[in-house]
């Protein structure tokens, strides 16, 4: 694996420098939309109204809209409860106090008991850059993971976005969806659609795969191309569906590639690298390189900084890749 | 709904104790002390014509939830769905059993009746003030209420619930106090003090009233008035005894979770006027 150090050398000069989206945007706009349709719907937050960017939907729906305050055991808590009463509650709030403090809330109130819960979390990942460890959340994946009955989706554009915002009001069950604010180009065509449990492949390949997801799924795209250039031909699948992960592409990544790259915008441990390696280990040993942060905090920077520092670029991917691959393709 | 006289209501609290003791017997785990304290609360709610609920249509949307919020407490609380109707009482003979329906605390998809998986304390009171807000966004009257313990109330997230249930005005929200002065390890007070409660809960916008929870009478006319106030949340504190009704339980803390003897089963059983169930 790459050792840390900043890289912030231009992928290559001249490129055209792609439109980039807010997935929040997408999510909120497509809540409203809902809301619109299906009187069920509601939202909970914890006073996150505009880092949440819920204040159209509250404007819209002020009965149907719940801010607890800065409680998110109780959000999380009254969640299940407007779900005993018929309701699908949409619970945001920014992942990092949504998972860890009210992770047994998640564990009992939602996986435990099944409540058709949809949680939100906001800004996930290193997306509140500066402000620290405290408002990353980069252990969000590895412990909503292991939660048994809980789905967990982490989308990449504002396409998928939509598409598992709309699939999350017909699936029965508690879910966490991680929504970054980090600007994010568009990499789904419009044909493509969302399906719970299955990875999109991105780019074609039978040399080697690269799995990530989230705010890393453009960059593996980039990556894949400039291997390409070197005659490398790598496989990109976006792994959104964590849980249930898509065992069938990476056991067929395994059996037609010479290795896997999982890319995480999370701890190494754990979360979607963790979950590849299991299946692996399982069902098809094969060479790994597991990208993410290492058992570290976060120094200070920007989320964009923060990602090239721990080598979370196109670049890193390929240094991934070809340390996999050996000196020879 | 079902109603009984104050002398029958007297006589299914009884038999709900006796039941309760005799499933601890039987597993050699649960938590007597408890059980005992919230039998009369039980047995008014379920037999009193307070809760508007139908076994017969367990899932019916306009039932009244009831929230255990003190899961450790489910001797008491499969005693009083069993004898109401929601599933066999011979199915009590499996308490924490392997893969019985009954663990030690209750769970909502194995259990019709069950509207909330707790155990972990602090879980109900949120739960039902998002259940009191759904009733109130969808404008039906259905009510939500709450049994939490006292010991209970030192976890965090009922405060929190409680300040949402006071901006959102859920006078369709009852939190009902068993406030028999012990918890797990020693007397609340020695524990961390926890006196006065009533004016805690009224400085967190509730109206509270203070009842005995053993008297049947005062425990109906309070709940028979709900809301207190039109408006607020309410909040009643039921003072009760821990082990009520059984001599050498009441107020012991080591009866917690006490294992009745056989030998103890039928002194209990003759003391509370009823016979050891199985």
């Amino acid at each position: 694996m790459v050792s840390p150090a900043v890289d912030t050398k231009p992928l290559s000069s001249g490129a055209a420098v792609p439109q980039l989206f807010d997935c929040r945007d997408a999510y909120s706009q497509t809540l409203e939309k809902m809301a619109a349709e299906d009187n069920r719907v509601c939202a909970v937050v914890n006073d996150s109204v505009s880092s949440t960017k819920l204040k159209k939907f509250q404007e819209l729906f002020p009965d149907r809209f719940v801010n607890v305050g800065i409680a998110e055991q109780n959000m999380v808590g009254v969640g299940a409860g407007l779900a005993n009463g018929g309701m699908v509650p949409y619970v945001c709030g920014a992942s990092c106090f949504l998972t860890a403090r009210a992770m047994e809330q998640v564990k009992v109130d939602l996986g435990y008991s099944k409540w058709n819960v949809k949680l939100c979390g906001m800004s996930s990942g290193m997306a509140y850059g500066q402000l620290g460890p405290t408002h990353h959340s980069i252990e969000d994946l590895a412990w909503t993971r292991v939660i048994p009955n809980l789905t967990v989706i982490v989308p990449a554009d504002p396409q998928e976005t939509e598409q598992v915002m709309r699939y999350s009001l017909e699936h029965q069950g508690p879910m966490f969806l991680r929504i970054s604010r980090m600007p994010v180009c568009k990499i789904h065509a419009p044909t493509d659609t969302f399906t719970l449990g299955k990875a999109s492949m991105l780019h074609d390949g039978d040399d080697v795969t690269i799995i990530a997801n989230g705010v890393l799924a453009s960059r593996a795209v980039t990556a894949a191309k400039m291997l390409a250039e070197q005659g490398i031909h790598a496989r990109v699948l976006n792994m959104s569906s964590i849980k249930p992960i898509d065992s069938d592409a990476i056991l067929k990544a395994a059996r037609e590639t010479r290795g896997i790259v999982t890319a995480e915008e999370a701890l190494q441990a754990g979360g979607l690298g963790g979950a590849v390696a299991e299946i692996l280990a399982r069902h098809h040993p094969a060479p790994m390189r597991m990208m993410g942060l290492p058992d570290v905090f976060a120094p200070t920077g920007t989320a964009e900084f923060l990602l090239e520092y721990f080598h979370l670029n196109a670049q890193g991917m390929i240094d991934a890749v070809l340390d996999l691959l050996g000196s020879k393709k | 709904m079902t109603k009984s006289s104050i002398q029958e209501l007297r006589q299914i609290s009884n038999r709900i104790r006796i039941s309760a003791m005799t499933m601890t017997n039987h597993s050699k785990l649960g938590h007597t002390g408890g059980d005992l304290s919230s039998s009369d609360i039980l047995t008014c709610l379920y037999f009193g014509g307070i809760l508007n609920v139908d076994p017969e249509n367990p899932k019916w949307e306009q039932r009244d939830r009831f929230i255990m919020s003190k899961g450790h407490c489910s001797g008491a609380f499969y005693s009083i769905l069993a004898t109401r109707g929601f599933f066999p009482a011979e199915q009590l003979k499996t308490f924490m059993d392997p893969l019985s329906m009954l663990n030690g605390h209750p769970d909502r998809n194995k259990l019709l009746g069950v509207e909330a998986n707790t155990g972990p304390l602090g879980h109900g009171a949120p739960i039902a003030v998002g259940a009191a807000l759904a009733a109130k966004m969808r404008g039906e009257s259905w009510r939500a209420f709450v049994l939490t313990g006292d010991g209970e109330l030192q976890e965090g997230s009922n405060w929190e619930a409680a300040m949402t249930a006071q901006h959102y005005h859920l006078d369709n929200l009852v939190i009902i106090v068993d406030r028999n002065r012990i918890q797990q390890g020693d007397f609340t007070e020695n524990t961390i003090r926890m006196d006065p409660v009533a004016p805690k809960w009224e400085a967190f916008g509730f109206a509270v009233r203070e009842v005995d929870g053993h008297n049947h009478e005062e425990l109906l006319n309070t709940l028979e008035s709900i809301p207190l106030s039109p408006g607020k949340p309410t909040c009643i504190i039921a003072n009760t005894i821990k082990g009520k009704g059984v001599s050498f339980a009441e107020n012991k803390p080591a009866w917690h979770h006490g294992v009745p003897t056989r030998e103890q089963l039928a002194l209990a059983a003759e003391e509370l006027g009823v016979e050891v169930p199985w």
